[in-house]
This record gives C-alpha cells, structure tokens and sequence, in this order.
C-alpha cells in the first residue's frame, strides 16, 4: 500500500467502502432467498436448514460484522459531516471497528 | 553525502545538485516554510522539503524523493502548478468585495464564530501537499481538491465577501466538495496543520441547506469538461 | 447537481436506514439462538404491517444507497463515467428494489 494511505481513517474509508460493497452484491441473494417463502415453507426450510452448518454460521456472522461495521461506520460519517467538528476521528472510527467485532461476536454466541 | 545537524531534504537535494548532478530542476524559494513551493514525496509521503529534517523521515538509512503526486511533471522534482491554481481560482477562491476605497473601513471582530471558523482555514501556503495526498485527486480529475475548497469555505464565512452565492454553486458543483471521502489524508499531511477535510464537511452543510431552500444556482462551470458526468 | 442530489440520497438513506439496521442486528442475534425455521419467520411477518412497513422501507432505502455506492466506486476505481456509468447504476438500483419488495411481499403477505 502506498505510504501516504498508511494512515488510520484512511483505512476506515476502506472498511467502509468493502464492507458496503460486500454487502451490496450480498443483498440480491438474501432477497431471492427470502423470496423462496412464495413457493411455500419447504423450499425456505430447505435453504434454511443448509444455512444451520456451523461453516455458513461462521460466514453469516461475518456478514453481520460487515452490516455493523458499516452501520457504526457511517454513523461516524454522518456525524464528522453534520455535527460541530471533532478532532477525535481516529478514535471514534476504532471504536466503530470495536463495536463490529462485539456484535459479530455477539451473533456467534448465540449461533451456537 | 555528509551527513550534518539539522539537515532538511532540501538540504539533500541542493547538495546533489551542486556536487552531483547540476542539471537537476527542482523549486524552492523562502527555505523556512512559508513560500509553500518546496514540497515533493519524501519516502512517498508529501512534505515542505524545507523544514523536513533527513534524520526524523530516514527509513533504513534510505531516502526516495520523487516529485508531488497528483501534478505533471515538467522535470525532475519540478511539477506543473497549473491544475492546481487553475482549481484555486475556478472554486473562487479569491476575495470579493462589494465596498470602494471611498467606504469607512469595515470592523470585523476576531471573536466572532464566523471569524474564528475563516480564521482557522486561512493560513494555507499554496504547497500543494494535501492535493498530492488526495485519493479523490487521483480518482476524479475534475475535483476541485483539499486546498481550493479549503480556500473557499474560509472565504464562505467572511462576512465582507459579496460573491457566496456564486462561490457555494460552484463548490456544489460535480467536481466539488461532495466528493470527499473524508479520509483526512490533507490534514494527516498538512504541514501548516489545517484540516481542509473539516472545511469541506462544512460546505457539504453549506450546500445542503441552500439545497433544500432552494437557494442554489445552476453553477459548477468550472471545470465541467466533457469528461464530467452528464 | 447531480452529485449534491446523490450526496442528499447517500445520506438520507442513510439515516433511515440506521434505525432499521440496529432492529434487524437485534432480531437476528435474538432469533439465531436454537436456529430458524421458515414459520417462524413467517409466523413473525404474515399480515403484520409493523414488519411490511419496516423491511419495505428498509428495501427502498438500501436500493438507492447502494447504487450510489457502487455508483461511487465504479467512477472511482474503475474509472466509468457518462452513460455506461448512469445505466449500470440504475440497473442495480431497480433491479434491488424489484427483488427486494418481491421478498417484502414474499415474508409479508399471507
């Protein structure tokens, strides 16, 4: 990586824009998923059940972290752009990824 | 080369001239970090080369100093200033008045908030660091950059300047502010430590209430060349 | 304009949306627990509007925000301006919301 970008919001920007990238070409697949329910609970329940192996647990608690790091991410943004400057950025993004971690792990708790 | 006390990049790059290579084109003009025309990448970072100590940027014991990014080049170390001032100036980045010589002086106070949010964008020095540390620079070549809208947002909140309206659809325009990722590489590298990210956040608040009222021009005509967005 | 429009959109989606996700953070750490069946999601959903109402704003809001999104990274990193730029945005935007209120309707809808 170039040296300028070695620098932490940079790395939050980049955080930002993959998590929201993984997560939009995500969301066509979670529709056509849930989508599944109008041909009846079997095929739902089928898809369902595949999803209950611990190594697509594993995965959706990974796209739980990029859902709320992305959350408490732009959260971050709409407040350096909309609030009364603060100098406490970097800080404030750490905590962003903190808070992503908590809930993915939270998820996982529960998962299993 | 020796090696001394205190010895900035600037340093470095004199010597090479002078004992090296006499062909060498680089700029530079105050050497004490006001004039702004010395900076280059120095191990890849931008920085005012002049008031860059050798020993505090070393990295094992080696030293790569190329030109500003985001600039042509013209030779050496010495890139093309045009774009960049060009910028300056389409964002109207200049003050305007609307008084004569023949109007009593006007009173600003120092303490006003206005004053003091004009006061603490003002002290750019035209180095260029913050354009050559902008990804969004890279990305869209149209954007106006860090030190222009910087420019403009100080000049947004004088309360003297008469041309606001035309200034604000300007950097509402498609290669203005809203283009900022907030990165805040301009004020990671800033040497004067302005922070251009936190003037341009204050014009995307600018340009949005004059949105929302209804209150802003066609404007962006400044640098809107067929390779902006329709 | 365009982009001071897109900015606005980017982060009025934006500010619905955060309310919207924090709900659905909690209901699947809340529901994942022993796993989840289709009745039991339907049986939450069916007929009820609170949910019909949420999730289909939820829809419209990610459509827009994540077409300007992607919009912003196909300028940027792949360098696509002009046309091909609008209609790829566009296809993304309608194509999400299409299938996403096809499966608002699908939960939603007994």
């Amino acid at each position: 990586m170039k040296p300028h970008r070695q620098q932490p919001l940079y790395f939050a920007f980049l955080l930002h824009r993959l998590s929201g990238l993984g997560l939009a070409l995500f969301l066509p697949f979670h529709f056509y998923v849930l989508a599944l329910a109008l041909e009846g609970n079997a095929e739902l329940d089928q898809f369902l059940h595949w999803s209950a192996s611990p190594l697509v647990k594993f995965a959706e608690s990974g796209l739980v972290f990029l859902l709320a790091i992305h959350l408490f991410g732009g959260l971050r943004l709409l407040a350096l752009e909309n609030l009364p400057w603060s100098n406490s950025h970097k800080n404030y993004a750490a905590m962003a990824l903190a808070g992503g971690f908590f809930v993915a792990c939270g998820f996982l708790l529960r998962a299993f | 080369m020796p090696q001394q006390s205190s010895q900035t990049i600037l340093d470095v790059v004199t010597w090479i001239q002078r004992h090296l290579d006499a062909g060498l084109s680089y700029r530079f003009a105050c050497r004490v970090g006001m004039c702004g025309s010395c900076a280059m990448m120095v191990n890849g970072i931008p920085r005012w080369t002049c008031r860059t100590h050798v020993n505090k940027v070393m990295r094992d014991n080696s030293l790569t100093i190329e030109p500003l990014r985001n600039l042509p080049l013209i030779k050496d170390l010495a890139c093309d200033m045009s774009e960049f001032f060009e910028k300056w100036t389409d964002s109207k980045g200049y003050f305007q008045g609307s008084t004569t010589r023949h109007d009593p002086v006007s009173t600003l106070s120092p303490n006003s908030p206005q004053r003091r949010v004009a006061d603490a964008a003002t002290e750019c020095i035209n180095c260029a660091i913050c354009y050559a540390s902008c990804d969004v620079v890279n990305w869209n070549r149209d954007y106006l950059g860090p030190a222009a809208l910087n420019r403009a947002w100080s000049l947004q909140n004088d309360e003297r300047d008469s041309a606001s309206a035309e200034r604000l659809s300007v950097v509402a325009g498609d290669a203005g502010c809203h283009q900022c990722h907030s990165q805040q590489g301009c004020a990671t590298y800033c040497p004067n430590e302005l922070n251009p990210t936190a003037s341009i956040a204050g014009l995307k608040r600018m340009v949005a209430k004059a949105y929302v009222r209804g209150e802003l021009g066609a404007g962006g005509k400044g640098r809107q060349g067929p390779e902006s967005d329709a | 304009m365009l982009e001071v429009r897109l900015y606005l959109a980017q982060r009025a989606s934006a500010a619905i949306m955060a309310p919207l996700v924090l709900i659905h953070l909690g209901v699947m750490i809340y529901t994942i627990q022993g796993g989840v069946d289709a009745a039991e999601i339907l049986e939450r959903t069916r007929g009820s509007f609170f949910w019909g109402a949420n999730y289909g704003l939820f829809v419209i809001a990610v459509s827009v925000h994540a077409a300007i999104g992607l919009r912003n990274i196909l300028r940027e990193w792949l360098s696509l301006r002009g046309i091909g730029l609008a209609i790829i945005s566009w296809i993304f935007f309608a194509g999400l919301l299409m299938a996403g209120l096809r499966a608002v309707a699908a939960v939603v809808i007994a």
